[in-house]
Parts: C-alpha cells; sequence; structure tokens
C-alpha cells in the first residue's frame, strides 16, 4: 500500500486551489490553513478523491481569536481534523475569518458526524455554518443571548475583587 | 439572536398530530422518553413521534449535564485539568485521565519509561473491561435478565478495589500524574490484579452462558438497531460500536499509544452493527483486555522495579514529604502551581481508544499556564447523532435497547 506524504497531499492540493491554501505547517499532523470560501471544496476533494481518500471526519472544533492575540481584528476560527482510515493518514485543516462575518459553509452534505459537531460550534462560538439542516443551539437552552466559549465571556463573576488572575500567570 | 428560539419544527410543539390519507385516519402521539427515564441510564431526551409502539421519528435533546468543561480548562493549570477528565465517561475515568497525560506529554515531548506504559496499559486495560462490564449487563437488564447483572458487577467492584489501592479513589479516579503515577503501586494492587486475572474468567463466562445463546436475547438483540458500516463511518463512529458494524478501526493499533505496539491482541469485528454484534465486540474486548494485561505483567517484571514516573522535575508534582524536607522538590512544587514552568507554543490532537471510541484531546498552548484552548474529542456525543436514524421505525422497547448497546454516557456526551 503506497504511504500518503505530507509533501504529496499539500502540493497536490496546491495545484489544484491554488491561492485558496493559505499556509502549510507540518506539526504534529500535516496542518493547512485553507481560504474560508474554499473549505468544503478542499474538504470534498481530500474525501473523494482516491489517493488521499479522507473519508472520516474524525473531529470539527470552534476557535476564538480576541483583537489582543491577532493583533488586528477580533477572528474566529474552525478546525477540522480528518483521517484516511485506508492509508491511517490524519490531517488537520483551519479557517479563519473575521469575527463580524462568522458565515461558513457546512460540512453536512459530505459527513452526517459534522451535524452536531457544528451545532456545538454555533452554540459556543457563533459561528454560522451555511447549509446546516438544523442549526441551533445544542448544549445550551435555546434562548440563551451569549456564546460562551468566546474569550470575552467572563468564566466567572467579574465583580469579584479577591480573585486577581494577572497573580498566576493569566 | 432572535433566530434560535424554539421552531415550529420541534416534535415538542405537537401534542397529537393526525393524518389522513382519504380512508383512513392515523394518530401519532408525542411521548417524551427523558430527561430522566429510569429506562435509559442517564439525563438525556428523546421526543418520539409514535404510531402506536413504532417510532415514526425521534428527536434528541441533550446538554442536561453540560459543564462546560473546555471552557474550565482554560483557566486551569494542566495538573488540575485531571479531574475534569473523569467526569467525561465516568464508566472509565482512568482511560480519560491517562488520555490527558499522554496530550500533555506530547506537547511537552516527555520520554516515559517503559514500566509506567505498561503500568498505564494495565490499569487502562481494567477500565475497559469496568466500562464493558456496566455496558453489557445493562444490555442484559434491558432485556430482562437481571442475574447476569449483579455476577459481573460484583467483578466490576473488583476493579474498582484495584483502582483505589492504586490511587484512593474508585469512579472518579484522577489516577496518575503528567508522567507517570504518583506513587509505586503498593504489593497489595499485584495480588489484587493477579486474583482478578485469575477469577474475573469463569465469571464473564459463566455471564456470557446466560446470554448469549439465550433464545431470549438472541430474539430480543438481533437485527435491533442496525447501522451499515457506510453509515457509520459517515456518522464518524468509533470503538466498539465502528467495530460492531464491521470496520476494524481501533486506535490501538492505528495511532498506537504507551507501547500497545508491543502488544499481542485481535480486533474482534461485527458484520451487521446491531446490538447483539455490539455485545458480541464488547464481550470479546474483555477477553481481548484480560490478554493484553497478562502480557502488561510479563512485560513488568523485565524492567527495572520500583520507577514509576519520568525524569520531569518541571512537570511531575513532587511528593508533599519531599516538599517539606528538600529544597529542589519545594521549588518544583512552586514552579508548577504557580505556573512559572515554561510550557512550549504549540497544538497537539493526542486521541486514545476510550471503552466507548477515539477519545480525542485537541490541545493548544500558547505558552500560559493554562490551556489557551482544549478540545475534547467524546466518541459519544459523535455517535449518539445516529441514534434517531438507527431507531426510526423500530419498537420503542428496541430504541431502549439499542440506546443502552451503544453505551452513551451522559458524562461523556455533554462536557
Amino acid at each position: 500500500m503506497e504511504v500518503l506524504q505530507n509533501d504529496q497531499i499539500a502540493s497536490g492540493l496546491k495545484n489544484i486551489f491554488g491561492d485558496s491554501i493559505l499556509n502549510v505547517e507540518y506539526l504534529d499532523y500535516l496542518t493547512i490553513t485553507v481560504k474560508r470560501d474554499a473549505i468544503l471544496e478542499v474538504v470534498k476533494q481530500l474525501k473523494e478523491d482516491s489517493v488521499y481518500g479522507f473519508g472520516f471526519l474524525t473531529d470539527l472544533c470552534g476557535m476564538h481569536f480576541p483583537a489582543s492575540v491577532t493583533g488586528q481584528k477580533e477572528q474566529l476560527g474552525v478546525v477540522y481534523m480528518l483521517h484516511s482510515l485506508e492509508k491511517n493518514f490524519r490531517i488537520r485543516l483551519k479557517i479563519l475569518f473575521p469575527i463580524d462575518d462568522p458565515y461558513v459553509n457546512s460540512l453536512t452534505s459530505l459527513f452526517n458526524g459534522a451535524n452536531w459537531l457544528e451545532r456545538e460550534a454555533f452554540d459556543f462560538y457563533g459561528i454560522q455554518f451555511k447549509g446546516h439542516p438544523n442549526l441551533k443551539r445544542i448544549m445550551n437552552t435555546d434562548d440563551f443571548q451569549y456564546f460562551p466559549y468566546r474569550k470575552n465571556f467572563p468564566l466567572e463573576d467579574q465583580t469579584r475583587t479577591d480573585k486577581n488572575d494577572a497573580m498566576f500567570g493569566r | 439572536m432572535s433566530e434560535i428560539t424554539k421552531t415550529d419544527k420541534s416534535l415538542a410543539n405537537k401534542k397529537v398530530e393526525v393524518v389522513t390519507d382519504g380512508e383512513s385516519e392515523k394518530k401519532y402521539t408525542t411521548l417524551n422518553l427523558g430527561p430522566t427515564h429510569p429506562a435509559t441510564h442517564g439525563i438525556f431526551q428523546n421526543i418520539l413521534k409514535m404510531d402506536g409502539e413504532i417510532i415514526m421519528d425521534s428527536e434528541s435533546t441533550v446538554g442536561y449535564i453540560h459543564r462546560a468543561f473546555e471552557k474550565l480548562a482554560e483557566r486551569r493549570p494542566y495538573n488540575q485539568i485531571t479531574p475534569i477528565t473523569d467526569r467525561l465517561n465516568y464508566c472509565s475515568s482512568p482511560i480519560n485521565n491517562i488520555g490527558w497525560h499522554l496530550t500533555v506529554e506530547k506537547l511537552i515531548k516527555a520520554e516515559i519509561p517503559k514500566r509506567v506504559q505498561y503500568m498505564r496499559v494495565i490499569v487502562m486495560e481494567l477500565a475497559r473491561i469496568a466500562d464493558h462490564i456496566v455496558c453489557n449487563s445493562v444490555i442484559g437488564v434491558d432485556t430482562g435478565a437481571l442475574t447476569g447483572f449483579t455476577y459481573l458487577f460484583q467483578e466490576r467492584e473488583k476493579i474498582y478495589d484495584i483502582y483505589e489501592s492504586i490511587c484512593g479513589a474508585r469512579l472518579t479516579t484522577n489516577v496518575g500524574r503528567i508522567g507517570g503515577f504518583e506513587r509505586e503501586w503498593p504489593e497489595k494492587t499485584w495480588e489484587l490484579i493477579n486474583r482478578f486475572l485469575e477469577e474475573f474468567p469463569k465469571t464473564l463466562k459463566e455471564f456470557e452462558n446466560l446470554l448469549m445463546r439465550n433464545r431470549i436475547f438472541l430474539d430480543r438483540t438481533i437485527g435491533a438497531g442496525p447501522i451499515t458500516a457506510e453509515k457509520a463511518l459517515n456518522y464518524s463512529f468509533t470503538g466498539p460500536n465502528l467495530r460492531a458494524a464491521g470496520v476494524d478501526y481501533d486506535v490501538r493499533v492505528f495511532t498506537p499509544y504507551s507501547s500497545y505496539e508491543e502488544f499481542e491482541f485481535e480486533i474482534p469485528v461485527g458484520t451487521k452493527g446491531d446490538t447483539y454484534d455490539r455485545f458480541m465486540v464488547r464481550e470479546e474486548e474483555m477477553w481481548q483486555s484480560l490478554k493484553i494485561i497478562r502480557q502488561a505483567l510479563t512485560k513488568i517484571e523485565k524492567e527495572p522495579a520500583g520507577v514509576f514516573h519520568a525524569n520531569i522535575p518541571e512537570f511531575y508534582l513532587p511528593p508533599k514529604e519531599e516538599v517539606y524536607n528538600n529544597m529542589e522538590a519545594l521549588i518544583y512544587h512552586f514552579k508548577i502551581v504557580m505556573g512559572e514552568t515554561e510550557i512550549p507554543v504549540g497544538e497537539v490532537y493526542n486521541c486514545v481508544e476510550g471503552a466507548n471510541g477515539e477519545l480525542g484531546f485537541y490541545l493548544v498552548s500558547d505558552g500560559g499556564r493554562t490551556p489557551w484552548r482544549l478540545h475534547f474529542r467524546r466518541p459519544c456525543f459523535i455517535y449518539y447523532q445516529a441514534y434517531r436514524e438507527m431507531i426510526k421505525g423500530s419498537m420503542l422497547s428496541d430504541a431502549i435497547l439499542t440506546m443502552s448497546s451503544m453505551n452513551v454516557i451522559a458524562g461523556e456526551l455533554d462536557a
């Protein structure tokens, strides 16, 4: 059986998608940052091209980067983990986008398993998945008014003065 | 935010629905299964649209015991996240604990002594057995066979005794630390493990004799809640549920951790992915786990005795008596607790084969004292999505059985 190589996947995707591949990193798994609008096509290509065969969505989760971290605008992100079970190869895809335009194409047309994972990312980060069949909150109540995993949502009562996180490295 | 209010589509809004096809009239009733129902072993609600006793459609509501672990973890130092992981799948806490330790060790690139790795394998396989005991004996209970449950739960108590001798706790174990275990296992632990290895096979055999060829059990479980391999993969199934559908995916083999590549064991697979297959896969996995524990015990004998943690003082919390009597230990203790140790910037995804499937930890570190982002890939949460499809058209009693054979654990579902 042919073994997939990091470079092979990265260059293969670059050939097809060109500018939509923003960044390629070799971390614990091959990590590719993709333009937000291209994510559905990239995943589709990875899934349906038999050379790759990434037919298994391992994980999907949201991310939030406040302006203090990005240095410019507040951003949201989604991280995908795909797994090619035939070749036993994992890949991580990332997309980043501004928080005031949180629209991403849903992967539910490719993976049924993406359904609740996307609902979770919507519930906690407010990421709107376009084409999702039932995008509503999953963990919190339906009338909840916040996106609680964003960094600016306080974990505890912020009026307390007896606790100073700055003393503890965060 | 106005778009997220209860929509008319929700099944909960329809009490009784009357459908006519010209001649006859049909009544669909809405039935609430849960949130707290004695047959569902946990807090989750299913709103069912029933035609008599047949389920036409269903809607699952999760999140009743959501505790925002991922948010909590962003404010906790690495060593304090272990007790959070206990509460994911609380039937097999040690796997979660050690999975978390392995994630941090992957981030800091720690080298773990072989003996510690084997000790971890022993605890994790015991946890797998304990988890499968719960699931399989409860399948028995849901088919009306309480006896097997009482036999096997006695054995589970013995596993808990082993946990207790290792770490002092029974259910939410918080076992081990980053780098290894908090203390050398006492003599009693090895005795208990050996006794368990001797006695458990007899009880398990007895349990299998009660159920495996039992006509009532066969009739109830064969064909109940089936799923094909393609669908299971599409739903991102992992663990025994995926293997019951016929896909031999096991993290212990595909992405070995903690020296699993050195062990000889088989991965049982089913064919139809129904309740009976899931039951049988779990049964066989218990036998395989016993095999792994036996191998680990022989491997440990060849390793230098007394090694129970890695040599990473910046991350491994020193024992308390050291802290009070030894300056270096005091310094390291202070550094770890106050978040002064340098933690590498980076991101890792690490997964272990939990009792229910691939338990993954996606950890992003910005070099701070706490994770920048920690995401738990909970197998339960992901495969429970398929429940709606699996119970469509089946009887209510089969739906209960399907749920218990999928081993949906509320703690893991809601995180």
